[in-house]
């Protein structure tokens, strides 16, 4: 779950970690008010979106007038970010973040992710801030400094000394870098994120260190103890049918082709995807029933699966494990029939009683094929929704 | 021949009286595996499925001589059953449950990296050698005693490779899920190791998915330790950067963990790559004749 910048520097406040004095405002107006009050004579008016790239896609203003803050809210508010990170049809711009500006003398990367190679949380650090960091590591991978953390140990003032000085920061600033990273440690565990990230954290004029961004992403796993935390989640930045999947406990994500899959198990939905594909088609999403594949659950990922309206064919893919073929047919025909699927559909079972299961599909009065196995499940299907274009 | 676990393999489960730790033992039960009692905290005294409940993993091994765990303890609490029962001396840990916290995983392992103790999972269906035990959830009767290892991160793709390996004739000598979290127990190289040593295994099959580089590190390994021959596939070659595809750990993030990287790294460590999921048993056939 991703939070955004200004979330995010309201829990790099509450840790301790120096950010920029801000407000977050959701109407012209109150961004006029907000910049009154933080006073001054430079402001920076921010997108708050769910995306990287914000400042290059025109999503990060500077102002030198209360009047430009106001201009600028209002130019963003109610719009959409495109990024290079955000898709085609970029984020919806409900808030933006009103930042007092700074004096910039340096910029640096800063974050902590769990490395999954050295199954360790892991400090990265660069010289080369406010630049994407995976542009760095792969053209100038010496200006980036890692620091693992042993997780018996904790985090060590020594490592910080190592990275500071690494940085070629002056004897004060490593102090301060000291100070940070000890608290983005101490966020990391507490919140169990999964990537903190400053980028850029800057040196100002006066030769300090300040969080002049932030990006947090709290692991989903871990939200059932995070119960603070989840209720900033904006669900305005997620993909409608993907958070509509997740409040019925399927994992799903959208793509751009016509052939939907509804599959149990993330390993075999992929590798229908990946079938699809090889036989030339073109797969419309990826679902994941889960292991059960209970009538319910199925006839909620039918609803799904039929919100994207370039879907021609639906192939359904259920290796029966503990549940018997048979019982998934039942559910399959009878979520057909509730639903009212719209489009031809493939069945491809295995498992106990797969010929009870394979004779109850191809006897029932709807639009369903059953396959013989997973090639002929996937030639099928593709046939299917080239047959239903030519319509 | 098997690897890690056969039929006199004494098996205990955390989680026993739990809805999935009961349904889930009886299956193992019924498959023939040797479980010889259930830890429930608090429940200890009590008899369940015809088994013995202690209060602590530590006393059902006093008890029992256990050697393995299976854990079916929901995720807020998993980790502190797989160090539970590492702390009891226990030789392998098998962990079924889906979504624990990572940072309770890299805790974890940091203990078991001093300790004398393996663990398969979390986020798997298990081990299993086909006939003689099955510690997990996969479905028993899909397997037969055969000549071929699996190893997959994924649960449902290991059914496919041992379905199909069912069907050639080929059997299996162990199946294992290692599972689909970012950070786990038995990686692809731990089970390439015993796979290599166990004189039934004839051929491997290796399934694999985006994210990380345990594939990457599993095909160095095959390049200078494995002579037997391996089959791999890797799901995920149409699935899109930076989306989490189900498991935890199956997500291409900076451009690192494609399954494209993956298949080259594979093939060029002499392993038969399939690119439809659908060919790895006849495939696998093909190798060994």
């Amino acid at each position: 779950m991703n939070l955004h910048e200004y979330q995010s520097k309201a829990l790099f406040a509450e840790f301790g970690i120096p950010v920029p004095e801000g407000r977050v405002v959701s109407t012209p107006e109150e961004a006029t008010e907000a910049a009154k009050k933080l006073g001054g004579e430079l402001w920076v008016v921010k997108a708050q979106v769910h995306a990287g790239g914000r400042g290059r896609a025109g999503g990060i203003r500077l102002a030198r007038s209360i009047e430009e803050v106001t201009q600028h809210a209002g130019s963003l508010l109610g719009e959409r970010l495109v990024t290079h990170q955000s898709g085609n049809k970029g984020l919806p711009i409900d808030k933006v973040y009103v930042e007092m500006g700074s004096d910039i003398d340096r910029e640096l990367y800063l974050s902590l992710l769990v490395d999954r190679a050295q199954e360790r949380v892991v400090i990265v650090a660069s010289v080369a801030g406010g630049m994407d960091i995976e542009e760095i590591a792969a053209s100038t991978p010496q200006k980036i400094l890692t620091a693992a953390i042993d997780p018996k140990v904790g985090f060590c003032v020594d490592q910080a000394r190592d990275i500071g000085f690494g940085l070629d920061l002056g004897g004060d600033q490593v102090t301060e870098l000291e100070s940070i990273l000890v608290k983005l440690v101490q966020l990391v565990h507490e919140c169990d994120t999964s990537l903190v990230e400053i980028n850029p954290l800057i040196i100002n004029s006066e030769g300090h260190l300040i969080a002049l961004d932030g990006k947090i992403s709290i692991e989903d796993n871990a939200l059932f103890r995070q119960k603070r935390l989840e209720v900033l989640r904006d669900v305005a930045q997620e993909d409608s049918s993907e958070r509509e999947a997740r409040e019925h406990n399927l994992n799903y994500v959208s793509l751009d082709g016509n052939i939907a899959c509804m599959v149990n198990g993330a390993g075999l939905a992929m590798a229908t995807m990946d079938l699809i594909k090889l036989h030339g088609g073109e797969p419309a999403n990826f679902l994941d029933v889960g292991g059960g594949a209970t009538a319910k659950r199925v006839i909620e990922a039918f609803k799904i699966i039929l919100d994207n309206a370039n879907v021609e064919a639906i192939l359904v893919n259920i290796f029966g494990g503990i549940v018997k073929c048979d019982l998934i047919a039942e559910g399959i025909i009878s979520a057909v029939e509730q639903v009212g699927v719209r489009v031809p559909v493939v069945v491809r079972l295995e498992g106990t009683n797969v010929k009870k299961g394979r004779k109850l599909l191809s006897e029932s009065e709807l639009d369903i094929t059953p396959a013989n196995d997973l090639t002929d499940a996937a030639k099928t299907v593709i046939e299917l929704a080239n047959g239903s274009r030519a319509e | 021949m098997s690897i890690l676990v056969n039929a006199q393999t004494k098996v205990i489960c955390q989680g026993l009286t739990g809805r999935q730790g009961s349904f889930h033992t009886q299956e193992c039960l019924d498959y023939g595996t040797l479980i010889v009692a259930g830890v429930t905290p608090g429940r200890g005294g009590e008899e369940h499925l015809g088994l013995p409940v202690y209060n602590t993993v530590q006393q059902a091994v006093n008890a029992t001589e256990a050697t393995v765990s299976m854990v079916y303890v929901p995720a807020p609490s998993a980790a502190d059953a797989i160090l539970e029962a590492a702390d009891a001396g226990v030789a392998l840990i098998v962990c079924v449950t889906e979504g624990i916290p990572v940072l309770d995983m890299v805790k974890v392992k940091g203990v078991l990296a001093e300790r004398n103790c393996r663990l398969i999972g979390p986020n798997c269906p298990g081990i299993i050698t086909p006939n003689t035990c099955k510690i997990g959830i996969m479905p028993g009767f899909i397997h037969e005693p055969g000549c071929i290892g699996v190893i997959s991160r994924s649960g449902t793709l290991s059914y496919e490779a041992v379905f199909q390996t069912t069907k050639e004739g080929l059997g299996q000598t162990t199946c294992i899920g290692i599972g689909g979290d970012p950070v786990r127990g038995m990686n692809f190289i731990d089970c390439l190791e015993l796979f290599e040593s166990d004189t039934d295994t004839r051929g491997i099959i290796l399934v694999g998915e985006i994210g990380g580089s345990d594939e990457e590190e599993a095909a160095e390994f095959i390049n200078s330790d494995v002579s037997k021959p391996v089959v791999s596939y890797i799901a995920g070659v149409t699935a899109p950067p930076g989306k989490r595809m189900g498991h935890a750990g199956a997500i291409i993030s900076g451009g690192k963990g494609t399954a494209r990287e993956k298949i080259k790294a594979l093939e060029q460590a002499g392993v038969i790559t399939v690119r439809s999921i659908a060919e790895l048993g006849k495939v696998m056939a093909e190798a060994l004749e």
